[in-house]
């Protein structure tokens, strides 16, 4: 998604340069949620004030809103076929697959340093086995982040 | 029930930090763990689905969970809640503080959160897997999918073809097979 909102924005419509983009990416990257919508609801703003902004973000949610309500009602109509049954029952060991992969793309430039490998186990073990709430985990981990770096 | 549904996606799309996956782990916390709306199976299902479509998988995700719970309204309310936060954060960032990308101290603070992400991931997939029913098989298409996607850069829908086609393969030519033989 992301190359594709670069080749829009830049390229074809020259509603920013390269440089804002990059520094879009950043922000985009540190505030929570996804990121391409992130950076939609960014460049809205840059764009066109606040207004711009929620635009951006409604066209970038509503093409997942209608595709993901048009597939729940087709599951819903064919959830008695055993075809459904099995193509599920084959998709979700890929799925569990496809989670953890994304785990080693999140992780690829993240362990910079013993430290951080420390934090990452620390936090595995927390919520686990101890039960930590995920929610409580991130806060803990960037106070982690305060003191160690 | 819409509101609650509405207050969960909003604490999940506040803290997932990191990009789209991180939601994952926590929408199977607060979801399938704790409030027990939704099933493994079903939490994986919509994953599945989220994939297979275009658009973000964490949105994707969130958009058919919501729906599981409550169809429409609540998909309405799962999407609002996930989407609303950070419109909210960056909308004040875009206003006030644009500066605040080259600060040490948010930096520092993304050091920590950026390898607990990777540790939710893997604690959310180590428990996906635990209560599933363990066979080498899967095993054998779980760890198949992390080394093609890792290693081979290959596009994740044409593995959910393969798993799902695979899997209907079996189901129609070997299943009859074996209730024969047992005859």
């Amino acid at each position: 998604m992301l190359p594709l909102i670069e080749e829009e924005v830049v390229e074809v419509h020259g509603w920013i340069t390269t440089a804002e983009y990059v520094d879009i990416l950043a922000i985009a990257e540190m505030t929570p949620g996804p990121i391409a919508i992130n950076s939609a609801t960014f460049l809205g703003y840059k764009v066109a004030g606040v207004l711009g902004s929620a635009i951006a973000t409604v066209g970038v949610v509503l093409p997942s809103f209608i595709i993901m309500s048009l597939i729940f009602v087709f599951v819903l109509r064919f959830k008695k076929s055993p075809y459904v049954n099995w193509i599920f029952k084959g998709i979700r060991p890929v799925v569990l697959g496809l989670i953890a992969a994304a785990a080693v793309s999140v992780g690829g430039n993240t362990f910079v340093d013993l430290k951080s490998v420390l934090i990452a186990i620390l936090l595995f073990v927390l919520v686990t086995f101890r039960d930590l709430n995920p929610i409580f985990g991130i806060v803990l981990a960037g106070a982690l982040g305060v003191i160690f770096f | 029930m819409f509101f609650s549904l509405f207050i969960t996606f909003f604490k999940i799309g506040a803290f997932t930090f990191g990009g789209g996956y991180a939601m994952l782990p926590i929408i199977q916390k607060e979801l399938v763990e704790i409030k027990k709306l939704i099933s493994e199976e079903e939490f994986m299902d919509a994953i599945a689905l989220a994939q297979a479509s275009p658009g973000s998988v964490a949105l994707n995700t969130s958009v058919y969970v919501g729906y599981r719970i409550k169809g429409l309204k609540g998909a309405v309310a799962s999407t609002l809640g996930s989407v609303l936060p950070s419109f909210m954060i960056i909308l004040l960032i875009a206003m006030y503080f644009f500066r605040f990308r080259n600060n040490d101290f948010v930096d520092s603070i993304f050091m920590g959160i950026r390898p607990a992400i990777v540790a939710l991931i893997l604690s959310a997939v180590y428990q996906m897997w635990k209560n599933s029913r363990k066979t080498y098989i899967k095993l054998f298409a779980s760890i198949a999918t992390v080394g093609l996607v890792v290693f081979t850069g290959l596009n994740p829908i044409w593995i959910v073809i393969a798993g799902a086609a695979s899997s209907v393969i079996y189901h129609k030519l070997y299943w009859p097979f074996q209730e024969e033989r047992e005859r």
